[in-house]
Protein backbone atom coordinates (compact mmCIF):
# COMPACT_ATOMS: atom_id res chain seq x y z
CA UNK A 1 0.00 0.00 0.00
CA UNK A 2 1.17 3.45 -0.96
CA UNK A 3 2.39 5.72 1.94
CA UNK A 4 1.07 8.96 -0.56
CA UNK A 5 -2.49 9.57 -1.72
CA UNK A 6 -1.24 10.48 -5.37
CA UNK A 7 0.88 8.03 -7.20
CA UNK A 8 1.34 9.22 -11.14
CA UNK A 9 1.70 5.34 -12.01
CA UNK A 10 -1.87 5.12 -10.45
CA UNK A 11 -3.02 7.07 -13.76
CA UNK A 12 -1.98 4.10 -16.23
CA UNK A 13 -4.43 1.76 -13.87
CA UNK A 14 -7.29 3.67 -14.22
CA UNK A 15 -8.91 1.35 -17.05
CA UNK A 16 -8.64 -1.05 -14.00
CA UNK A 17 -11.98 0.58 -12.34
CA UNK A 18 -13.85 -1.83 -14.45
CA UNK A 19 -12.47 -5.24 -12.68
CA UNK A 20 -14.54 -4.58 -9.85
CA UNK A 21 -17.83 -3.56 -12.21
CA UNK A 22 -17.38 -4.34 -14.91
CA UNK A 23 -20.65 -3.03 -16.67
CA UNK A 24 -20.29 0.30 -15.15
CA UNK A 25 -17.23 0.93 -16.05
CA UNK A 26 -17.11 -0.15 -19.04
CA UNK A 27 -20.43 2.36 -19.89
CA UNK A 28 -18.09 4.98 -17.93
CA UNK A 29 -15.24 4.49 -20.60
CA UNK A 30 -17.67 4.12 -23.91
CA UNK A 31 -19.15 7.43 -22.41
CA UNK A 32 -16.14 9.13 -21.90
CA UNK A 33 -14.45 7.92 -25.44
CA UNK A 34 -17.54 9.48 -26.92
CA UNK A 35 -17.59 12.75 -25.33
CA UNK A 36 -13.81 13.49 -26.40
CA UNK A 37 -14.90 12.57 -30.04
CA UNK A 38 -15.15 14.76 -32.97
CA UNK A 39 -18.32 16.33 -32.94
CA UNK A 40 -19.90 20.23 -33.04
CA UNK A 41 -16.55 20.89 -30.88
CA UNK A 42 -13.04 19.80 -32.77
CA UNK A 43 -11.41 16.80 -30.09
CA UNK A 44 -8.63 20.02 -29.98
CA UNK A 45 -11.34 22.56 -28.33
CA UNK A 46 -12.50 19.40 -25.96
CA UNK A 47 -9.13 18.71 -24.42
CA UNK A 48 -8.21 22.16 -23.94
CA UNK A 49 -11.80 22.19 -21.89
CA UNK A 50 -10.53 19.37 -20.27
CA UNK A 51 -7.12 20.61 -19.06
CA UNK A 52 -8.97 23.96 -17.59
CA UNK A 53 -11.61 21.78 -15.90
CA UNK A 54 -8.72 19.40 -14.83
CA UNK A 55 -7.08 22.73 -12.75
CA UNK A 56 -10.08 23.74 -11.18
CA UNK A 57 -11.30 19.99 -10.47
CA UNK A 58 -7.70 19.91 -9.15
CA UNK A 59 -7.21 16.53 -10.32
CA UNK A 60 -3.43 15.90 -10.46
CA UNK A 61 -3.90 12.49 -12.97
CA UNK A 62 -6.27 14.71 -15.24
CA UNK A 63 -3.16 17.58 -15.53
CA UNK A 64 -0.93 15.07 -16.15
CA UNK A 65 -3.29 13.15 -18.76
CA UNK A 66 -5.03 16.33 -20.87
CA UNK A 67 -1.26 18.02 -20.66
CA UNK A 68 0.36 15.27 -22.37
CA UNK A 69 -2.95 15.04 -24.65
CA UNK A 70 -2.30 18.37 -25.69
CA UNK A 71 1.15 17.95 -26.97
CA UNK A 72 0.71 15.56 -28.86
CA UNK A 73 -2.47 17.67 -30.46
CA UNK A 74 0.38 20.68 -31.03
CA UNK A 75 -1.43 22.60 -28.83
CA UNK A 76 0.95 25.19 -27.18
CA UNK A 77 1.84 26.41 -23.88
CA UNK A 78 0.53 29.53 -24.55
CA UNK A 79 -2.88 28.28 -25.28
CA UNK A 80 -2.66 25.47 -22.32
CA UNK A 81 -1.77 28.74 -20.04
CA UNK A 82 -5.11 30.72 -21.33
CA UNK A 83 -7.33 27.46 -21.15
CA UNK A 84 -6.28 27.57 -17.25
CA UNK A 85 -7.16 31.10 -16.48
CA UNK A 86 -10.15 30.52 -18.23
CA UNK A 87 -10.78 27.52 -15.57
CA UNK A 88 -9.03 30.61 -12.57
CA UNK A 89 -11.22 33.22 -14.25
CA UNK A 90 -14.34 31.23 -13.53
CA UNK A 91 -13.50 29.89 -9.94
CA UNK A 92 -12.56 33.41 -8.74
CA UNK A 93 -16.01 34.75 -10.19
CA UNK A 94 -17.53 32.17 -8.58
CA UNK A 95 -16.37 33.45 -5.56
CA UNK A 96 -16.49 36.82 -5.74
CA UNK A 97 -19.86 36.58 -7.26
CA UNK A 98 -20.73 34.90 -3.76
CA UNK A 99 -19.83 38.55 -2.36
CA UNK A 100 -23.04 40.11 -3.79
CA UNK A 101 -24.99 37.68 -1.14
CA UNK A 102 -22.67 39.04 1.81
CA UNK A 103 -23.09 42.68 0.68
CA UNK A 104 -27.16 41.80 1.22
CA UNK A 105 -27.04 39.83 4.03
CA UNK A 106 -24.33 43.11 5.50
CA UNK A 107 -27.42 45.75 3.62
CA UNK A 108 -30.21 43.79 5.52
CA UNK A 109 -28.67 43.51 9.25
CA UNK A 110 -27.48 46.95 9.23
CA UNK A 111 -29.08 49.63 10.36
CA UNK B 1 21.17 21.56 -25.81
CA UNK B 2 24.56 20.18 -26.73
CA UNK B 3 26.38 20.92 -30.20
CA UNK B 4 27.86 17.41 -30.30
CA UNK B 5 26.81 13.95 -31.16
CA UNK B 6 26.85 11.21 -28.40
CA UNK B 7 29.59 9.67 -30.17
CA UNK B 8 31.74 13.24 -29.50
CA UNK B 9 30.72 13.26 -25.99
CA UNK B 10 32.15 9.47 -25.46
CA UNK B 11 28.01 8.72 -23.93
CA UNK B 12 27.53 5.53 -23.15
CA UNK B 13 24.50 5.18 -25.13
CA UNK B 14 26.92 6.02 -28.11
CA UNK B 15 27.47 2.32 -27.88
CA UNK B 16 25.15 0.22 -29.31
CA UNK B 17 24.88 -2.69 -27.31
CA UNK B 18 24.54 -0.54 -24.30
CA UNK B 19 21.04 1.01 -25.80
CA UNK B 20 19.96 -2.64 -26.62
CA UNK B 21 20.74 -3.82 -22.88
CA UNK B 22 18.51 -1.13 -21.78
CA UNK B 23 15.25 -2.32 -23.91
CA UNK B 24 15.49 -5.57 -22.94
CA UNK B 25 16.14 -5.15 -19.59
CA UNK B 26 14.16 -3.63 -16.81
CA UNK B 27 10.37 -3.41 -17.28
CA UNK B 28 10.83 -5.97 -20.22
CA UNK B 29 12.81 -8.33 -17.99
CA UNK B 30 10.51 -8.46 -15.20
CA UNK B 31 7.91 -8.94 -16.84
CA UNK B 32 5.60 -5.81 -16.28
CA UNK B 33 5.68 -4.92 -20.29
CA UNK B 34 5.64 -7.73 -22.37
CA UNK B 35 8.83 -7.86 -25.03
CA UNK B 36 7.69 -7.17 -28.88
CA UNK B 37 8.31 -10.63 -30.11
CA UNK B 38 5.61 -11.68 -27.16
CA UNK B 39 3.31 -9.25 -28.23
CA UNK B 40 2.89 -9.69 -32.43
CA UNK B 41 3.21 -13.70 -31.11
CA UNK B 42 0.17 -12.77 -29.66
CA UNK B 43 -1.70 -11.92 -33.04
CA UNK B 44 0.49 -14.37 -35.31
CA UNK B 45 2.59 -12.25 -36.59
CA UNK B 46 5.57 -13.89 -35.74
CA UNK B 47 8.51 -14.26 -37.40
CA UNK B 48 7.94 -10.69 -39.00
CA UNK B 49 8.69 -11.54 -42.68
CA UNK B 50 9.31 -8.73 -45.84
CA UNK B 51 6.60 -8.56 -48.11
CA UNK B 52 7.67 -7.16 -51.78
CA UNK B 53 10.55 -4.88 -51.47
CA UNK B 54 9.28 -1.41 -52.83
CA UNK B 55 12.25 1.34 -51.13
CA UNK B 56 15.71 1.52 -51.33
CA UNK B 57 16.35 3.35 -48.47
CA UNK B 58 20.29 4.58 -48.71
CA UNK B 59 22.10 6.62 -46.15
CA UNK B 60 24.35 8.73 -47.66
CA UNK B 61 26.60 9.63 -44.28
CA UNK B 62 25.86 10.59 -40.62
CA UNK B 63 27.22 14.04 -41.04
CA UNK B 64 24.75 16.74 -40.41
CA UNK B 65 24.59 20.48 -39.86
CA UNK B 66 22.30 20.43 -37.31
CA UNK B 67 22.48 18.68 -33.78
CA UNK B 68 18.66 17.84 -33.45
CA UNK B 69 17.92 17.07 -29.71
CA UNK B 70 16.11 13.60 -30.64
CA UNK B 71 18.09 12.42 -33.37
CA UNK B 72 18.03 8.59 -34.08
CA UNK B 73 21.08 8.70 -36.31
CA UNK B 74 23.08 10.78 -33.74
CA UNK B 75 23.77 12.63 -36.59
CA UNK B 76 25.95 16.08 -36.46
CA UNK B 77 28.87 17.98 -37.98
CA UNK B 78 31.20 16.38 -35.72
CA UNK B 79 30.52 12.94 -38.07
CA UNK B 80 32.92 11.69 -40.47
CA UNK B 81 31.22 8.40 -41.38
CA UNK B 82 30.44 9.88 -45.10
CA UNK B 83 29.43 7.31 -48.22
CA UNK B 84 32.62 6.62 -50.42
CA UNK B 85 32.11 6.75 -54.57
CA UNK B 86 32.98 2.73 -54.40
CA UNK B 87 30.14 2.43 -52.54
CA UNK B 88 27.54 4.14 -54.31
CA UNK B 89 29.14 2.60 -57.63
CA UNK B 90 27.49 -0.94 -55.87
CA UNK B 91 24.47 0.46 -54.83
CA UNK B 92 23.89 2.04 -58.49
CA UNK B 93 24.33 -1.85 -59.91
CA UNK B 94 21.91 -2.94 -57.38
CA UNK B 95 19.86 -0.41 -58.44
CA UNK B 96 19.64 -1.25 -62.03
CA UNK B 97 18.73 -4.57 -61.44
CA UNK B 98 16.08 -4.13 -58.18
CA UNK B 99 12.85 -4.62 -57.98
CA UNK B 100 12.23 -1.87 -55.88
CA UNK B 101 10.67 1.78 -57.36
CA UNK B 102 11.45 3.73 -55.14
CA UNK B 103 15.36 4.95 -53.69
CA UNK B 104 15.18 7.30 -50.26
CA UNK B 105 18.05 8.97 -49.74
CA UNK B 106 18.73 9.96 -46.50
CA UNK B 107 21.54 10.99 -43.82
CA UNK B 108 22.77 13.47 -41.74
CA UNK B 109 21.94 15.64 -44.48
CA UNK B 110 22.43 13.58 -47.45
CA UNK B 111 23.33 16.73 -49.90
CA UNK B 112 26.73 16.85 -47.53
CA UNK B 113 28.04 13.79 -49.45
CA UNK B 114 30.58 15.37 -51.48
CA UNK B 115 28.85 12.99 -54.17
CA UNK B 116 25.24 13.54 -53.42
CA UNK B 117 24.30 15.19 -56.76
CA UNK B 118 26.58 12.92 -58.99
CA UNK B 119 24.82 9.67 -57.48
CA UNK B 120 21.39 11.30 -58.38
CA UNK B 121 22.26 11.78 -61.69
CA UNK B 122 23.49 8.55 -61.97
CA UNK B 123 20.49 6.60 -60.34
CA UNK B 124 18.45 8.47 -62.26
CA UNK B 125 20.22 7.13 -65.52
CA UNK B 126 20.17 4.02 -63.76
CA UNK B 127 16.10 3.99 -63.84
CA UNK B 128 15.01 5.33 -61.01
CA UNK B 129 11.91 7.91 -61.47
CA UNK B 130 11.31 7.77 -57.94
CA UNK B 131 13.54 10.18 -55.42
CA UNK B 132 12.87 10.88 -52.05
CA UNK B 133 15.42 13.06 -50.34
CA UNK B 134 15.30 13.16 -46.36
CA UNK B 135 15.75 17.33 -46.40
CA UNK B 136 16.27 18.76 -42.70
CA UNK B 137 15.68 22.05 -45.23
CA UNK B 138 18.57 24.57 -43.02
CA UNK B 139 21.13 22.69 -45.22
CA UNK B 140 19.52 24.80 -48.52
CA UNK B 141 20.58 27.64 -46.71
CA UNK B 142 23.70 26.47 -44.60
CA UNK B 143 26.06 27.77 -47.46
CA UNK B 144 25.96 29.18 -50.78
CA UNK B 145 27.18 26.03 -52.95
CA UNK B 146 23.95 24.19 -51.34
CA UNK B 147 21.39 27.46 -53.14
CA UNK B 148 20.51 25.91 -55.80
CA UNK B 149 19.57 22.56 -54.08
CA UNK B 150 15.62 23.76 -55.34
CA UNK B 151 16.44 23.99 -58.73
CA UNK B 152 18.85 20.60 -58.86
CA UNK B 153 15.82 18.60 -56.90
CA UNK B 154 13.14 20.07 -59.51
CA UNK B 155 15.58 18.59 -62.60
CA UNK B 156 15.29 15.17 -61.27
CA UNK B 157 11.65 15.21 -59.97
CA UNK B 158 12.86 14.63 -56.66
CA UNK B 159 10.56 14.23 -53.84
CA UNK B 160 11.32 16.06 -50.96
CA UNK B 161 10.71 15.49 -47.58
CA UNK B 162 11.14 17.42 -44.45
CA UNK B 163 11.22 17.53 -41.00
CA UNK B 164 9.57 20.34 -39.03
CA UNK B 165 8.52 19.46 -36.02
CA UNK B 166 6.15 23.01 -35.00
CA UNK B 167 4.53 25.65 -36.58
CA UNK B 168 5.96 27.58 -34.15
CA UNK B 169 9.58 29.35 -33.53
CA UNK B 170 10.03 28.02 -30.28
CA UNK B 171 9.11 24.46 -30.46
CA UNK B 172 11.27 24.31 -33.63
CA UNK B 173 14.25 25.94 -32.10
CA UNK B 174 14.05 23.89 -29.19
CA UNK B 175 14.03 20.88 -31.14
CA UNK B 176 16.58 21.60 -33.71
CA UNK B 177 18.52 24.76 -32.61
CA UNK B 178 18.20 28.04 -32.44
CA UNK B 179 17.56 29.41 -36.11
CA UNK B 180 16.37 26.74 -37.41
CA UNK B 181 13.00 27.86 -37.78
CA UNK B 182 13.84 31.16 -39.82
CA UNK B 183 16.32 29.54 -41.95
CA UNK B 184 13.48 26.59 -42.30
CA UNK B 185 10.91 29.14 -43.16
CA UNK B 186 13.23 30.81 -46.16
CA UNK B 187 13.96 27.24 -47.20
CA UNK B 188 10.08 25.84 -47.39
CA UNK B 189 9.49 29.39 -49.53
CA UNK B 190 12.62 28.54 -51.84
CA UNK B 191 10.79 25.00 -52.85
CA UNK B 192 7.30 26.90 -53.19
CA UNK B 193 8.77 29.57 -54.96
CA UNK B 194 10.12 26.87 -58.01
CA UNK B 195 7.08 25.00 -57.64
CA UNK B 196 7.15 22.55 -54.93
CA UNK B 197 3.99 21.43 -52.60
CA UNK B 198 2.39 24.19 -54.64
CA UNK B 199 -1.44 23.46 -56.55
CA UNK B 200 -1.79 21.29 -59.15
CA UNK B 201 2.17 20.69 -59.64
CA UNK B 202 4.43 17.52 -59.91
CA UNK B 203 6.78 18.13 -57.34
CA UNK B 204 5.95 17.00 -53.86
CA UNK B 205 7.39 18.57 -50.84
CA UNK B 206 5.92 16.62 -47.50
CA UNK B 207 6.63 17.36 -44.21
CA UNK B 208 7.89 15.19 -41.58
CA UNK B 209 6.30 16.30 -37.50
CA UNK B 210 7.98 14.51 -34.63
CA UNK B 211 6.64 15.39 -31.14
CA UNK B 212 9.67 17.38 -29.44
CA UNK B 213 9.05 15.35 -26.07
CA UNK B 214 8.28 12.66 -24.33
CA UNK B 215 4.74 12.11 -25.99
CA UNK B 216 3.49 10.32 -29.01
CA UNK B 217 1.81 12.20 -32.20
CA UNK B 218 -1.40 13.26 -32.23
CA UNK B 219 -3.72 12.68 -35.33
CA UNK B 220 -1.86 12.83 -38.41
CA UNK B 221 -4.71 14.38 -40.32
CA UNK B 222 -5.76 17.03 -37.67
CA UNK B 223 -2.30 18.32 -37.38
CA UNK B 224 -1.85 18.81 -40.89
CA UNK B 225 -4.41 21.01 -41.04
CA UNK B 226 -3.04 22.92 -38.03
CA UNK B 227 0.27 22.85 -39.76
CA UNK B 228 -1.40 23.63 -43.45
CA UNK B 229 -3.50 26.83 -41.84
CA UNK B 230 -0.70 28.26 -39.79
CA UNK B 231 2.22 28.07 -42.44
CA UNK B 232 -0.25 29.38 -44.92
CA UNK B 233 -1.40 32.49 -42.75
CA UNK B 234 1.41 33.09 -41.30
CA UNK B 235 4.12 32.82 -44.32
CA UNK B 236 2.08 31.83 -47.45
CA UNK B 237 3.75 28.12 -47.22
CA UNK B 238 2.56 25.58 -49.03
CA UNK B 239 2.72 22.18 -48.75
CA UNK B 240 1.82 18.26 -49.74
CA UNK B 241 0.91 16.09 -46.41
CA UNK B 242 2.07 16.18 -43.45
CA UNK B 243 4.01 12.84 -41.91
CA UNK B 244 3.36 12.19 -38.55
CA UNK B 245 6.66 10.33 -37.24
CA UNK B 246 7.12 8.70 -33.71
CA UNK B 247 10.19 9.11 -32.15
CA UNK B 248 11.78 5.59 -31.13
CA UNK B 249 12.95 5.17 -28.15
CA UNK B 250 16.91 4.94 -29.39
CA UNK B 251 19.78 6.82 -29.58
CA UNK B 252 19.95 10.64 -28.77
CA UNK B 253 16.27 9.66 -27.75
CA UNK B 254 16.54 7.03 -25.51
CA UNK B 255 19.32 9.36 -23.67
CA UNK B 256 16.87 12.45 -22.97
CA UNK B 257 14.60 9.54 -21.66
CA UNK B 258 16.17 8.07 -19.50
CA UNK B 259 17.99 11.93 -18.15
CA UNK B 260 14.62 13.23 -17.90
CA UNK B 261 12.75 10.16 -15.73
CA UNK B 262 10.72 9.81 -18.89
CA UNK B 263 11.74 6.23 -20.15
CA UNK B 264 9.43 4.01 -18.50
CA UNK B 265 6.34 6.40 -19.26
CA UNK B 266 6.94 6.44 -22.41
CA UNK B 267 6.90 2.79 -23.04
CA UNK B 268 4.24 2.37 -21.48
CA UNK B 269 2.66 4.47 -23.66
CA UNK B 270 3.83 2.80 -26.60
CA UNK B 271 2.85 -0.69 -25.61
CA UNK B 272 -0.55 0.98 -24.20
CA UNK B 273 -0.71 1.94 -27.95
CA UNK B 274 0.24 -0.55 -29.91
CA UNK B 275 -1.88 -1.65 -32.88
CA UNK B 276 -1.72 -5.32 -34.31
CA UNK B 277 -2.72 -3.70 -37.56
CA UNK B 278 0.46 -1.68 -38.08
CA UNK B 279 2.65 -4.36 -37.57
CA UNK B 280 1.45 -5.60 -41.42
CA UNK B 281 2.66 -2.26 -43.03
CA UNK B 282 5.83 -1.61 -41.14
CA UNK B 283 8.48 -0.18 -43.18
CA UNK B 284 10.69 -2.69 -42.56
CA UNK B 285 8.29 -5.12 -44.16
CA UNK B 286 8.88 -3.33 -47.94
CA UNK B 287 12.29 -1.50 -47.54
CA UNK B 288 16.23 -2.45 -47.19
CA UNK B 289 18.19 0.31 -45.32
CA UNK B 290 21.73 0.50 -46.65
CA UNK B 291 24.24 2.07 -44.51
CA UNK B 292 27.15 4.78 -45.82
CA UNK B 293 29.30 1.46 -45.52
CA UNK B 294 27.21 -0.17 -47.52
CA UNK B 295 25.40 -2.65 -44.81
CA UNK B 296 22.14 -3.63 -45.34
CA UNK B 297 19.70 -3.62 -42.67
CA UNK B 298 15.72 -4.05 -42.15
CA UNK B 299 15.53 -0.33 -41.54
CA UNK B 300 17.29 3.05 -40.48
CA UNK B 301 16.56 2.47 -37.07
CA UNK B 302 18.04 -0.97 -36.94
CA UNK B 303 21.05 0.42 -38.84
CA UNK B 304 21.30 2.92 -35.86
CA UNK B 305 21.80 0.07 -33.56
CA UNK B 306 23.84 -1.74 -35.23
CA UNK B 307 21.07 -4.99 -36.26
CA UNK B 308 22.63 -6.43 -39.55
CA UNK B 309 19.61 -8.09 -41.74
CA UNK B 310 19.47 -11.92 -40.47
CA UNK B 311 20.68 -13.18 -44.29
CA UNK B 312 23.43 -14.53 -45.64
CA UNK B 313 23.47 -11.58 -47.43
CA UNK B 314 25.00 -8.69 -45.23
CA UNK B 315 26.57 -6.22 -47.63
CA UNK B 316 25.65 -4.17 -50.75
CA UNK B 317 28.76 -6.03 -52.20
CA UNK B 318 26.89 -9.16 -52.13
CA UNK B 319 23.63 -8.19 -53.11
CA UNK B 320 20.90 -10.57 -53.98
CA UNK B 321 17.52 -9.95 -53.92
CA UNK B 322 15.26 -12.96 -53.97
CA UNK B 323 18.22 -14.37 -50.92
CA UNK B 324 17.45 -11.67 -49.12
CA UNK B 325 13.79 -11.27 -49.22
CA UNK B 326 13.68 -14.69 -47.64
CA UNK B 327 14.12 -13.64 -44.03
CA UNK B 328 13.42 -13.08 -40.36
CA UNK B 329 13.37 -9.44 -39.52
CA UNK B 330 15.40 -8.58 -36.52
CA UNK B 331 13.07 -6.91 -34.05
CA UNK B 332 13.11 -5.42 -30.87
CA UNK B 333 11.14 -3.37 -28.28
CA UNK B 334 12.18 -0.24 -30.48
CA UNK B 335 9.81 -1.62 -32.70
CA UNK B 336 7.00 -0.56 -30.73
CA UNK B 337 7.43 2.88 -32.08
CA UNK B 338 6.84 2.06 -35.46
CA UNK B 339 3.24 0.02 -34.18
CA UNK B 340 1.71 2.80 -31.95
CA UNK B 341 -1.73 4.15 -32.74
CA UNK B 342 -1.98 4.57 -36.15
CA UNK B 343 1.44 3.37 -36.94
CA UNK B 344 4.79 5.33 -37.59
CA UNK B 345 7.05 5.00 -41.05
CA UNK B 346 9.27 6.90 -42.90
CA UNK B 347 6.35 7.51 -44.92
CA UNK B 348 3.87 8.78 -41.66
CA UNK B 349 0.97 6.49 -40.56
CA UNK B 350 0.73 3.04 -41.90
CA UNK B 351 -2.43 1.88 -40.30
Amino acid sequence: MSKTYYDPADLRKFGNISDWNKELGDSFFEYYGKVFEEGALSAREKSLIALAVSHTEQCPYCIDAYTKDGLQRGITKEEMMEAVHVGAAIKSGATLVHSVQMMNKVNKLEM
Amino acid sequence: MSKKSLLARNNDLANTERQLEILSNGIFANGELPTFAKKIKETNQFPLRPKKLEILQINLGYMCNQVCAHCHVDAGPDRKEIMTVETMEQCLAVIENTGAHTLDLTGGAPEMNPNFRWFVEEASKAGIKDFIVRSNLTIIRANKKYYDLPEFFKKYNVHVVSSMPHWTRGKTDKQRGSGVFDKSIKALQELNAVGYGMPNSTLKLDLVYNPSGAYLPGDQMALEQDFKKALKDDFNIEFNSLFAITNLPISRFLDYLIASENYEDYMFALVEAYNPTAVQNVMCTNTISVSWDGWLYDCDFNQMLNLKVNSNIKHISKYNEDVLQDRNIIINQHCYGCTAGAGSSCQGVVA
